[in-house]
């Protein structure tokens, strides 16, 4: 671990800058994935399965491949087998054969949408009449839609070979993919000891990410073997692991470019269209764009699992909470693999608890596979724990951030899984919420026309993310430095990181110009996700620019024929130690690069293994309609510990933005099912994530705890402000109406279901 | 529906951002479709081709629409503005692209052409619209990232 000293002032960090890549965007000139024409580019689509689980019987392309315009038919024939083992693809492991067959099926369908052939044609929509012509047959099989199907005994199998793992021991024949278990402490005598005990139940379903631009690909299998990708990713080099080992090249032959990407949130980590793109593209020996619709975003594309969580706590009359037990069964989808690893390890991470259980159950369902929806598996696991504190709060007669203070992890406690905290900043962000005006100000209780209203808070814990990044810094002769980086800017990194530099080379930060490149053009670079981005490539970028100024004094002591040793860097100016006449500035240095030994480019490279974990609390006023159950978002304040704030703009947006993701989750989005496995509602009209309409100014405070990892003291913001907002709005909802709902979303049926039910005239 | 042959394409006479065009397109083929692939004009973005995002926003005869929706044979002869369009002089910015860099108003920023040109169309017509009529008039516009506060702000400080 590395401990940096803190400067006292920043003349860049903290400020906020105009982001670099801004003008681009608002005059409608970025390039994203969509955008893109190439010389000869044609176009594919896929055939995707009606079923959500069934045997293909046979396939037929002919008529597809005498469509007008068709220049290439594939089916999963053609597709390499991939071997049976597992990568690691950032937030997620991958295991490779799962991930081929997920991308075009062989055998069998396991979800609805599961692309079964796919065509290239001369323009979009020849290739997707062409697609219709497909004529595949299949044998009809009984899907497996809820956890508990899943695990009953005698139910349809979603893989008959697949071995699970039931703590440790491999199983066989069953849809549980893994069940596992962190215990700490005895629960049974930490349950004996408490005053108050609870327990509860909660249900969730599918969410999607819903980023607004569909997955997209393009690719080309050149004749000399290699292949060129350009899509939008989260992570180039991810799919540059991924696309070797399921096409069977070698990934030095693979080049994959990352255009700008439309929202990721977890979503884009995974492939889906790269290896289809490139086998198209290898037939018809031209280049081919995949642009995914919408209804294939929805029905093929990684939502977050819906589930069971069962919560048992207890807390004895002083407010200690003295045991807790979870239970959480995930939805896997059709693959193994659902973020319930990390649910089980945030589950309790907010709280001191002596006595913990915590078990994980991944489950297999003929759904589409999950992938990673910012702060994978905590907000599920943080809806059903902090309505379970809420209800122990009340039990006890405690304020609820009084009761989340007082039994808060702090420095040296154990988490239930195993891991001690260092220095966090969980009461800080405490603090700050109870010290809000917003929590300050009492709710009036009563809206207009009878309309009830309550107040809610949760508190959230994710880990952030490390892990590997590499930049490289050019010097220009005009004095200002090209950044070169790996890391996919999906809303703000090329300024984040780009501040970091220039802080460190005493330039503005728009004397810092940062581009994205390739995967050949850069250092190895993890994807942009886990909340790791500013952190790791902004450490990187410091790095590289502490190597920039070390190779500047050796430039400058060339000039003043002394040594490296002797020169001093500050405020943008080198001086020699012994000679106060002998000063020359950043700018005129960079000029005399050619006469002092030519261009000057320094890298810095980094595995970030300290990531400081993120706490944010959330604060929601809301008002209910008691006649019809809506539940209207009329005040919202979130506190969180982001380390230090490099562009404060950004890291609001990254707390507003996540406490909205939330609130749809709480009150709006869900995947409706038909009993068949089909999604019914795999449109925006009908999936509702929140409008402009269904929100209020959304509050940010923002606490800066440093990392002590990290030279400047970032944690990483993006992905613990989805942890809470679920649990907070529930808590609010029995504020204002005193009905616990434990099904997610809460939605106007629901709500007012629970209020009838609580009067007396429900049924 | 079948594929129309390419002898079958259209000669699309319409006005973008103050040029006269002529462009080749199928009948079947969406004002989007149009926009993008013949004009070139990627700033207008599909995200969902039913009409639910916003992403496509287009000003057409000075009314907003959702390109997707929108037949591009219907723009026979009418007047388009894209995103591209937006900027007076097509050098200085306006005063909502300026506020929504100066407020942080985009994060991945797929949403941004849409939302300009949503907002443009609002301020055009209501220039003192306050909060809550700019909520609604947005709410056909879905962003993901922000949690729209900024966008808010932004349209607010654009109003100066």
């Amino acid at each position: 671990m590395t401990i940096i000293e803190q400067p006292k002032e920043y003349k860049v960090i903290g400020t906020r800058p105009i982001r670099h890549d801004g003008l681009d965007k608002v005059i409608g000139k970025a390039q994203y994935g969509a955008d893109l024409k190439l010389p000869g580019m044609i176009w594919g689509a896929l055939t995707r399965s009606p079923y959500a689980h069934a045997r293909i019987k046979r396939i037929d392309t002919s008529k597809a491949e005498q469509a007008p315009g068709v220049m290439a038919v594939i089916t999963g024939a053609d597709m390499p087998v991939a071997e049976a083992i597992e990568i690691e693809t950032g937030e997620e492991v991958t295991n490779l054969a799962h991930a081929s067959d997920k991308l075009m099926a062989r055998d069998k369908v396991v979800y609805k949408g599961h692309p079964v052939a796919a065509v290239a044609a001369a323009d979009q929509n020849a290739a997707i009449e062409a697609a219709r012509l497909i004529e595949v047959e299949y044998e009809v099989l009984q899907p497996v839609l809820t956890v508990d199907e899943a695990m009953a005994s005698g139910a349809p199998l979603v893989h008959e070979d697949y071995a699970g793992k039931d703590l440790g021991e491999e199983t066989r024949n069953t849809n549980v993919a893994d069940h596992f278990r962190h215990e700490t402490g005895d629960t049974a005598a930490g349950f004996a000891q408490a005053a108050v005990v609870v327990e509860r139940e909660f249900e969730l379903t599918m969410v999607h990410q819903g980023y607004i631009e569909p997955h997209n690909a393009t690719a080309l299998w050149k004749s000399d073997g290699k292949i060129e990708i350009w899509t939008s990713t989260q992570g180039a080099f991810g799919v540059r692991s991924s696309v070797a080992p399921i096409l069977r090249v070698p990934e030095t032959d693979i080049r994959v470019t990352p255009l700008e990407i439309g929202g990721g949130f977890g979503g884009k980590i995974p492939i889906y269209l790269e290896p289809v793109c490139a086998v198209l593209s290898k037939k018809a020996g031209r280049p081919v764009k995949v642009v995914m619709d919408r209804k294939s975003v929805f029905e093929a594309t990684g939502p977050t699992p819906g589930g069971r969580i069962r919560v048992k706590m207890g807390a004895n009359d002083k407010g200690d909470i003295t045991a807790a037990e979870v239970d959480l069964y995930y939805e896997a989808g059709a693959y193994p693999g659902s973020p319930v690893g990390a649910g089980a390890m945030c589950a309790l991470a907010c709280y001191r608890v002596a006595n913990a259980r915590v078990d994980g159950y991944d489950i297999l369902v003929n759904k589409p596979k999950t992938a990673a929806y910012r702060a994978p598996g905590a907000t599920q696991a943080a809806y059903a724990v902090e309505s379970v504190v809420d209800e122990i709060c009340q039990a006890l007669g405690m304020d609820p951030l009084d009761f989340r203070l007082h039994n808060a992890t702090r420095e040296g406690d154990r988490r239930a899984d195993g891991p001690v905290y260092p220095r966090i900043g969980n009461l800080e962000q405490l603090q700050a919420l109870k010290d809000s005006e917003h929590y300050r100000t009492p709710l009036e209780r009563e809206g207009a026309d009878g309309r009830l209203r309550g107040r809610g808070v949760a508190n959230g814990f994710w880990f952030n993310g490390g892990m590997q990044s590499c930049v490289t810094i050019n010097v220009n002769s005009d004095g200002e430095v090209g950044l070169v980086e790996g890391s996919v800017d999906i809303g703000g990194t090329r300024a984040s990181i780009a501040m970091q530099a220039a802080e460190v080379l005493g330039l503005r930060a728009e004397e810092v110009h940062p581009v994205v490149v390739d995967t050949d053009s850069v250092g190895y670079t993890d994807m942009t996700g886990g909340s790791r981005t500013t952190n790791a490539t902004g450490y990187a970028a410091y790095l590289a620019a502490q190597n920039v100024i070390a190779g500047m004094k050796e430039r400058a002591a060339i000039l003043w024929e002394s040594n490296a040793d002797d020169v001093e860097f500050e405020d943008g100016v080198f001086s020699s130690k012994h000679d106060s006449e002998l000063k020359v500035t950043f700018k005129e240095l960079a000029a005399k690069l050619t006469e002092t030994g030519g261009p000057l480019a320094a890298s810095g490279s980094i595995r970030q293994r300290g990531s400081g974990g993120g706490f944010g609390s959330h604060l929601v006023d809301v008002e209910i309609d008691p006649e019809t159950g809506k539940v209207d978002v009329i005040r919202y304040t979130a506190a969180q510990d982001v380390g230090k704030a490099i562009h404060p703009s950004y890291v609001e947006g990254q707390i507003q933005g996540g406490a909205t993701q939330g609130i749809g989750w709480a009150l709006n989005e869900e995947y409706f099912w038909s009993d068949q496995g089909v999604m019914e509602n795999s449109t925006f009209l009908d999936y509702r994530m929140p409008t402009a309409l269904d929100l209020p100014m959304i509050d940010a405070i923002i606490v800066e705890v440093p990392n002590p990892t990290h030279p400047f003291g970032v944690r990483g913001v993006g992905e613990t402000p989805i942890v809470a907002p679920v649990g907070a709005v529930a808590n609010a909802i029995h504020d204002a109406v005193g009905v616990r709902l434990t099904q997610a979303p809460m939605k106007p049926q629901r709500v007012l279901a629970a209020i009838k039910e609580k009067n007396g005239n429900g049924a | 529906m079948t594929t129309a042959p390419a002898s079958q394409k259209i000669i699309l006479n319409t006005t973008v951002n103050g040029q006269e065009h002529q462009l080749l397109v199928a009948p079947y083929h969406s004002l989007l479709e149009a926009l993008r692939e013949a004009a070139g004009l990627t700033g207008v973005k599909e995200g969902c081709n039913d009409g639910n995002c916003g992403a496509c926003t287009v000003s057409l005869d000075g009314r907003i629409v959702d390109s997707c929706l929108v037949l591009a044979a219907e723009a026979e002869g009418r007047q388009v503005q894209t995103v591209e369009g937006i900027a007076p002089d097509g050098q200085t910015l306006h005063p909502l692209q300026q506020a929504f860099l100066e407020e942080a108003a985009l994060q991945c920023g797929i949403c941004t052409p849409g939302f300009l040109v949503a907002a443009k169309a609002l301020l055009d017509r209501e220039p003192d619209a306050d909060e809550d009529r700019i909520r609604l008039w947005l709410a056909g516009n879905l962003c993901r990232c922000t949690g729209y506060d900024k966008i808010i702000r932004a349209v607010q400080k654009a109003q100066g």
